[in-house]
């Protein structure tokens, strides 16, 4: 496969593991967290952490949109189809997120409900014109890389009229969560510098992280999804830190820019402003940390179209310990849930998810003991 | 299936007609369908003896059954058909013991208004698919449920089989030391399938490998009887299954990435779509788990077979009580192949 092998050669990564081995100074720790779901779930299907000596450690970030979104907003979609009838549409792994009573979009619609999984904005435009009689709720949800799709299809809804066509918006940014994360007055912070996305770059460019390396004196290097592209990155953030520099350095030039894609950038700030505050599964409200859907679009914004019970968001489970891990305090085997009760299948905290979540990547791909397999002899890790 | 022979006027329109309520109500209609379109197509001394049941001798020695519900969306998907899989499907559950295959039965649960001919075309591509497998469907039932209650069509069957003497193929037998290998590319199911569902159409030149794999299995039985473990990595693809045998087996299991061959194509579809090919149906493929000295001739053989050329070694059994399944990536580190959660769901990012 062109332009994914080349970024998968075992051979390169052994150069790039001895070049970090050399480089990283065995006098000290590098915690690195990568922000995005896309480098969680690549460091851990291609084993990048066996390729790194022992100082440097991957803190997983709060970048998986699923993994973050509170309970209420699940149960807002979960609303909507009960009680309004509406044809809910909404990307693959939003189905098994459970709300509130544990109830998903994948139970509601083994009940009876209409929930349909697309795979783009457009199926969903499609699905609201096939049916002119019921009304069509996309459940939109991502960071900056799906806000533009979200942004298409309102504008296409609004030109074409398509009345009954509507955006339950969830939309996330990235730079007021990494702000979230490193002013958080909920406990220390121990991360030494970012992984930045990638795709999420390729739309706002590298200038939104430049505040990390300002304001709180942490290297940011922005990275592609590929192995050998986490591998180099996490080589140039250990240079920074070796040099006491904090800067924002672009590894993922083959995609992004300084400045982004402007005509992207265009089509989301006609159509979004950004939100007071939202509240963050893990962090707590962030600051102007989510996308709103501007008045000029209001008809087509679910928020303002259907009334929906609020009962806020329940707060953290107890003994959960996914705001620690999110700040990169802790790690996944340290929460006492863990595997007692929190799995895949039975996910309690945000981390645990979606497969992109720190917790879920740990399950899936780390090894470790599983209490629901008969053991006989320790497991060897 | 029981049916008089004397013929029905005026005949099925196949071409125009549907299914209705009548064609499972045990009436006239019911009769004409199970003649006009099963018996003529599956047609088989058994059958045409047109009992409510088949009656055959069997040799002494140790039978296998097995059975298998058949619902896939589309119906008919590139490479096959929902007829061809429920003959392969069986047919392959049956085989996995090492077994012959004898004979099938197959019942057809039926929606209210579907089209005759989409019938018709299914019912042919299960008879051919049995006709070339050498397994004839000898027994059938047909209901027919209202519309809404069904999803076109359902077909269960179920399948009888002879194991050869002194073969003991069963998956809590694989042992620390132990080899395991494919038949071939796995995914190829999965992806063509996933091609064709409405609200995901791609385009692809991947067909499904749907296939009946029993005169594979019989080469290789022959050729190293102490096979101990095989298996059909269907839903779930190969990741359920070596966790399937690893539990059974109370073993683990360690496989090298770099020796499991997915196409190209199926590969970039998983890499699309955000999917594990390891999670990815297979509907033609067998893991087989055999000790180390028969595993070079093994291969051998199963390479020589039509449906085993892309056959492979892809890792090892160890010591582990727990069960873990692991791989070393191609990247050169390794992780865990764990239980896939659910259905393989496509990721947003």
């Amino acid at each position: 496969m062109r332009y994914v092998d080349e970024f998968r050669q075992a051979h390169l990564a052994r150069g790039l593991a001895g070049a970090i081995a050399r480089e990283a100074d065995p006098e000290r720790q590098y915690r690195l967290m990568e922000f995005c779901g896309g480098h969680t779930h690549a460091i851990f299907r291609h084993g990048i952490q066996d390729l790194m000596p022992e100082n440097v450690h991957f803190l997983h970030g709060p970048g998986c949109p699923v993994c973050v979104l509170p309970m209420g907003r699940v149960d807002h979609a979960i609303q909507l189809v009960e009680r309004h009838d509406v044809i809910l549409c909404t990307y693959g792994d939003m189905l098994r997120v459970p709300g509130r009573g544990r109830g998903t979009l994948l139970k509601i619609k083994a009940e009876g409900g209409d929930v349909r999984m697309v795979y783009s904005t457009l199926d969903a435009l499609r699905i609201a014109r096939d049916n002119p009689r019921r009304e069509v709720v996309f459940f939109a949800i991502g960071f900056e890389t799906t806000a533009p799709a979200t942004a298409v299809a309102l504008s296409q809804a609004r030109a074409e009229g398509l009345e009954n066509f509507s955006v339950f918006c969830n939309h996330v940014l990235t730079p007021a969560a990494m702000r979230g994360l490193l002013a958080s007055s909920s406990g220390p912070v121990s991360i030494d510098g970012f992984l930045g996305p990638a795709h999420v770059s390729a739309i706002i460019g590298s200038r939104p992280y430049e505040f990390v390396a300002r304001e709180f004196r942490r290297p940011v290097v922005i990275a592609g999804f590929e192995p050998l592209d986490i591998m180099q990155s996490v080589f140039m953030l250990v240079r920074q830190l070796n040099a006491g520099r904090h800067e924002v350095e672009n590894e993922y030039t083959r995609v992004v820019t300084r400045e982004g894609n402007a005509k992207a950038q265009a089509l989301v700030s006609e159509v979004f402003g950004v939100r007071h505050a939202f509240e963050w599964r893990g962090l707590g409200q962030v600051p102007r940390s989510a996308l709103r859907i501007k008045e000029g679009y209001g008809a087509h914004d679910a928020e303002r179209r259907f009334t929906v019970f609020s009962r806020g968001n329940p707060p953290d489970a107890r003994g959960c310990e996914c705001p620690s891990i999110l700040r990169g305090v802790k790690k996944p085997t340290d929460c006492k849930l863990f595997g007692r009760g929190c799995s895949p299948d039975h996910p309690i905290g945000a981390c645990m998810v979606s497969s992109e979540g720190a917790c879920a990547a740990y399950w899936r791909y780390r090894r470790f003991r599983r209490p629901s397999v008969v053991a006989e002899s320790p497991a060897v890790l | 299936m029981s049916a008089a022979g004397k013929g029905f006027s005026p005949h099925l329109d196949i071409r125009r007609g549907c299914v209705d309520m009548t064609h499972g109500s045990g009436a006239r209609a019911m009769t004409q369908l199970i003649e006009e379109l099963f018996m003529k197509h599956f047609d088989n001394d058994l059958l045409r003896q047109a009992n409510d049941q088949a009656a055959f001798e069997v040799e002494r020695g140790r039978m296998v059954m097995s059975t298998d519900a058949h619902v896939v969306t589309p119906l008919f998907f590139p490479g096959g058909d929902i007829g061809s899989l429920a003959v392969h499907g069986t047919i392959n559950d049956v085989a996995m013991s090492g077994a012959r295959p004898l004979y099938l039965s197959a019942a057809f649960i039926l929606e209210e208004g579907f089209p005759l001919a989409g019938l018709e075309r299914i019912v042919i591509s299960m008879a051919r698919a049995a006709a070339s497998a050498g397994v004839p469907v000898v027994t059938g039932d047909t209901k027919v449920v209202e519309k809404g209650k069904g999803d076109g069509v359902f077909i269960i069957t179920t399948g009888v089989g002879m194991v050869p003497e002194g073969v003991d193929i069963g998956g809590g037998r694989a042992r620390p030391g132990d080899v395991i290998l494919v038949n071939g590319t796995l995914g190829d199911h999965g992806v063509a399938v996933m091609s064709c569902r409405e609200n995901l159409s791609f385009e692809t030149t991947i067909e499904s490998d749907s296939a009946a794999l029993h005169g594979l299995v019989a080469d290789m039985v022959a050729a190293a009887p102490g096979i101990r473990c095989l298996r059909d990595p269907t839903r779930g693809g190969l990741a359920s299954t070596l966790n399937e045998l690893a539990r059974q087996s109370r073993t683990g299991m360690i496989l090298r990435e770099d020796a499991i061959p997915v196409r190209p194509q199926v590969a970039a579809a998983c890499e699309l779509l955000g999917v594990d090919v390891l999670n990815v149906a297979n509907e033609g493929k067998l893991v087989c788990i055999c000790g180390p000295q028969s595993a070079g001739c093994l291969l051998e053989v199963m390479k020589a077979h039509p449906l085993g050329r892309d056959a492979a070694i892809i890792g090892e059994v160890v010591k582990d009580a727990a069960g873990f399944v692991e791989m070393r990536t191609a990247f050169g580190g390794s992780r865990v192949v764990d239980w896939p959660a659910g259905e393989p769901l496509p990721r947003i990012c």
